[in-house]
């Protein structure tokens, strides 16, 4: 492999550009998000005028609008409010986000770090955002937004298992838990003896792949399942107190994360960074592109389902999670297993 | 004192910290709160003892779980926002006397069982799975009896709690 990007860095300096680099990917993964389905896919499948009007051009400039309107909001903390856990919730749920993203690789050596328990870690702390949901709906001192983070809780435990047991399938299929190791099983495997494009997980494991996405939906609170933030009900749920800055960290946090979980969904599932037929630098060049694809992929996935069906009802939505999703993951893992086994 | 030495001593002391203000906080929601961070210090402490899996799996059971449920639970019957004076009550010095004891039983059997000797450093960060291999495989017939052991329980739950 001809190495003519390496760079020989000390460990602190190495330890320093990826933090930075994951720092500025949360934004950035919001950003796009925000910007292509938010404002620009919403628009046209709703025929919503206001976010394609600002600026001119397909409303170019409604986000940057956005950003400034919060910057010079005023910071607020209610009266009745515990204050140190009132601003400690949203650095926590920024937290979890950012640590999701350090095992999610885009290139042969492009990751943070290839831990050997990879997806477990991902879904391990992307579940400490409750925790962070529950302080922000209890230190503002608000029934709405106290509804809201109890609500946000019944959900993310509901619908966290078919989550996991949704990975295994893959897991069982690749044999490691690794996020690189499940890249470069679907890059090697073969399609019935042929492995001209290597086997992605997805048409395999296409039930896993659905429970998966059903599952995100839920854990990111996108509508159907985006009952903790309702604002018909309950004016924004358990974020309905912050303001400025610190609502642009919630909202940060929600598009940060539903970038890493597309992204996890592209690793596990769409083959992830790898491009047939290339390695070594190209794949490392190659890889980061292919990867943003299929991440857009994904989320366009997740956004249309958001902006198509209403709301679900509180039984309806423990219903799903307790008496379908997690039975048919379990049938799902046992069939995988029973077909690992005997081919 | 080598640097693993450090860090252990850094995350006790703020488990320690953390643990005492479990119990002497006067609201309960601060108390889970803190509870929280005892458990992510038993976290990081696997992590120093290079059990990366285990380390994950105290994430997300205990963090990811169980102090939800917690936090659920308090919020759902009563989030008070300013403190309780109820919290306290009079069994004071029966817990500390139970602490006490305890802390002595593990202490004499760590030292007991261990004494001075120097723990090796570890050869490598213990692979998932090895792991896997060493419960379903070497360990097979005890995993099944707690796995029973569990259901037994859960079920025994759902059947104390049914009004019907």
């Amino acid at each position: 492999m001809i190495e003519t990007l390496a760079v020989d860095l000390a460990w602190g300096w190495i330890l320093a550009i990826k933090t930075a680099v994951v720092l500025s990917i949360i934004p950035f993964g919001a950003l796009l998000l925000g910007y292509v389905f938010l404002l620009k896919m919403m628009s046209h499948m709703q025929s919503r005028l206001g976010p394609m009007d600002p600026g001119g051009f397909h409303g170019w400039f409604q986000l940057i609008g956005d950003g400034i309107k919060f910057l010079q909001k005023e910071d607020i903390t209610p009266e009745g409010a515990d204050r140190r856990v009132f601003a400690l919730a949203p650095a926590i749920i920024l937290v979890s986000t950012f640590l999701v993203y350090i095992v999610i690789p885009v290139g042969p050596r492009l990751i943070v770090r290839d831990l050997d328990v990879g997806i477990f870690f991902a879904l391990a702390v992307s579940s400490l955002s409750v925790i962070g949901v529950l302080m922000a709906g209890w230190a503002s001192a608000n029934k709405y937004a106290l509804i809201g983070a109890l609500r946000a809780a019944g959900q993310l435990i509901a619908y966290e298992l078919p989550l996991v047991l949704a990975t295994v399938g893959v897991v069982i299929q690749a044999g490691t838990m690794s996020l690189q190791g499940i890249v470069y099983a679907q890059q090697n495997g073969e399609i019935f003896g042929w492995g001209g494009i290597g086997n992605p997980f997805i048409l395999t494991q296409i039930v896993g792949f659905l429970l998966f996405l059903t599952a995100a939906q839920a854990e990111l609170t996108q509508t159907p399942f985006d009952m903790p933030v309702a604002e018909s009900e309950i004016v924004g749920g358990y974020y309905v107190e912050y303001t400025g800055f610190r609502f642009l960290f919630f909202f940060m946090g929600e598009f940060g994360t539903a970038f890493a979980f597309a992204g996890i969904a592209a690793t596990l599932f769409l083959g992830g960074w790898s491009v047939p037929w290339v390695d070594g630098t190209a794949a490392d060049v190659l890889g980061p592109i292919v990867m943003l694809t299929k991440v857009m992929l994904v989320s366009f996935l997740i956004f249309w389902v958001r902006f198509t069906y209403p709301r679900f009802r509180e039984d309806q939505l423990q219903s799903i999670a307790w008496k379908y999703l997690i039975p048919l993951s379990l049938v799902n893992i046992l069939v995988t297993g029973i077909l690992k086994v005997a081919i | 004192m080598g640097p693993e030495n450090v860090v252990f001593a850094v995350i006790a002391a703020a488990m320690v910290f953390s643990a005492i203000r479990v119990v002497t906080t006067r609201n309960i929601v601060h108390a889970a709160l803190y509870l929280v961070i005892v458990l992510a210090g038993i976290a990081a402490q696997y992590i120093l003892l290079a059990s990366e899996f285990l380390a994950w799996v105290q994430v997300l059971i205990y963090i990811g779980a169980v102090l939800v449920l917690f936090l659920f639970g308090i919020m759902l019957t009563k989030a008070p926002m300013r403190g309780d004076n109820d919290l306290d009550n009079d069994q004071r010095w029966p817990a500390a006397v139970a602490s006490l004891f305890l802390a002595g039983v593990l202490g004499t059997i760590l030292i007991d069982g261990y004494g001075d000797v120097e723990i090796a450093e570890p050869e490598k960060i213990v692979r998932t799975g090895d792991l896997g291999r060493s419960i379903f495989h070497d360990w097979v017939i005890p995993f099944e009896v707690v796995s029973m052991l569990l259901l037994g329980a859960l079920i025994g739950a759902i059947v104390i709690a049914r009004r019907d």
